[in-house]
């Protein structure tokens, strides 16, 4: 869902003129929505901008993001981090999976209590 | 390997665990699309992050969504020590990662050292956090407006925005 919203936020941001680039690992919801350019990197959920702790790749991918803002000629440009997760390709085939459940306990409940609010809040008609 | 279809994953993994509704994904044919006006190495930078990214200072023991329960912009100052700073997010691959490194998702001393490099002239003093809203017009007709804003106040050239 927050890959959407950093879509819709770009697509916005770009139609009032300020370029943007996304770094994200969820590359179908972003092309999808459709944004100007795009770093995607192959990663599990939570690191687009490199694997924790390593330094190096991270300068590397946010600086082709940065390069990406000049490069890129027109829009729904993707580039393709150059790096693999290092713990191997296993998460791809658990994640959102019946084996291996995404939100659990309290997590599980938060998600749950925030969309009961929402739905509050829109049949008062307070958003 | 290729990489991983969340749509059509979310889709069926949703409906095994009993939701029949399937979430409509935001589409548009049309993107829009804005050049730089100048050299990457004169451009001020602005980050945007949907990682609920917090200062720990400011905890004061409330849960920020209580007071952003369906989605706002916040501002927190680029110059934050990265050691004060953390996401309380919950919905990324918890069993393959974690988000003990803030760089690795909100890219802050990394944007600074290209910004010390030459690469670009430099970070906005704010970057901005936008909770998600379960509405996509909230997002666009409130947060992103809201977003632009503190971007322009901030003389913003370009932006780069991360999702968790």
């Amino acid at each position: 869902m927050c890959h959407q919203t950093v879509s819709l936020v770009a697509r916005y941001l770009e139609q009032h003129g300020l370029p943007t680039v996304v770094i994200a690992t969820a590359r179908d919801i972003v092309e999808h929505c459709g944004v100007a350019r795009l770093v995607f990197t192959d990663f599990p959920l939570g690191n687009p901008c490199g694997e924790p702790y390593d330094e190096p790749m991270q300068r590397e991918i946010v600086g082709r993001a940065l390069d990406l803002l000049a490069q890129a000629q027109q829009p729904r440009t993707t580039v393709v981090a150059p790096f693999e997760w290092s713990k191997g390709t296993q998460w791809k085939e658990l994640i959102f999976s019946e084996e291996q459940p995404f939100l659990e306990g309290e997590a599980y409940d938060n998600w749950i209590e925030g969309k009961q609010r929402y739905r509050e809040l829109k049949d008062k008609g307070e958003i | 390997m290729s990489y991983v279809r969340y749509i059509d994953k979310t889709r069926a993994y949703y409906e095994s665990i009993g939701y029949e509704k399937p979430y409509q994904w935001a589409h548009f044919d049309e993107v829009p699309f804005t050049r730089l006006t100048r050299p990457l190495s004169e451009c001020r930078i602005a980050l945007v992050s949907t990682s609920d990214i917090a200062i720990k200072a400011n905890e004061d023991g409330a849960d920020p969504h209580e007071q952003f329960l369906v989605g706002s912009v916040y501002s927190i100052p680029a110059d934050t020590s990265v050691e004060a700073l953390y996401s309380p997010q919950e919905h990324y691959d918890v069993n393959a990662t974690h988000l003990d490194d803030v760089n690795s998702f909100f890219p802050i001393t990394r944007l600074q050292e290209l910004a010390a490099s030459g690469h670009c002239a430099d970070i906005a003093p704010r970057a901005h956090g936008v909770y998600t809203a379960y509405s996509q017009r909230r997002t666009l007709e409130i947060d992103a407006p809201e977003v632009l804003k503190r971007c322009r106040e901030d003389a913003v050239d370009a932006v780069v925005l991360v999702p968790i």
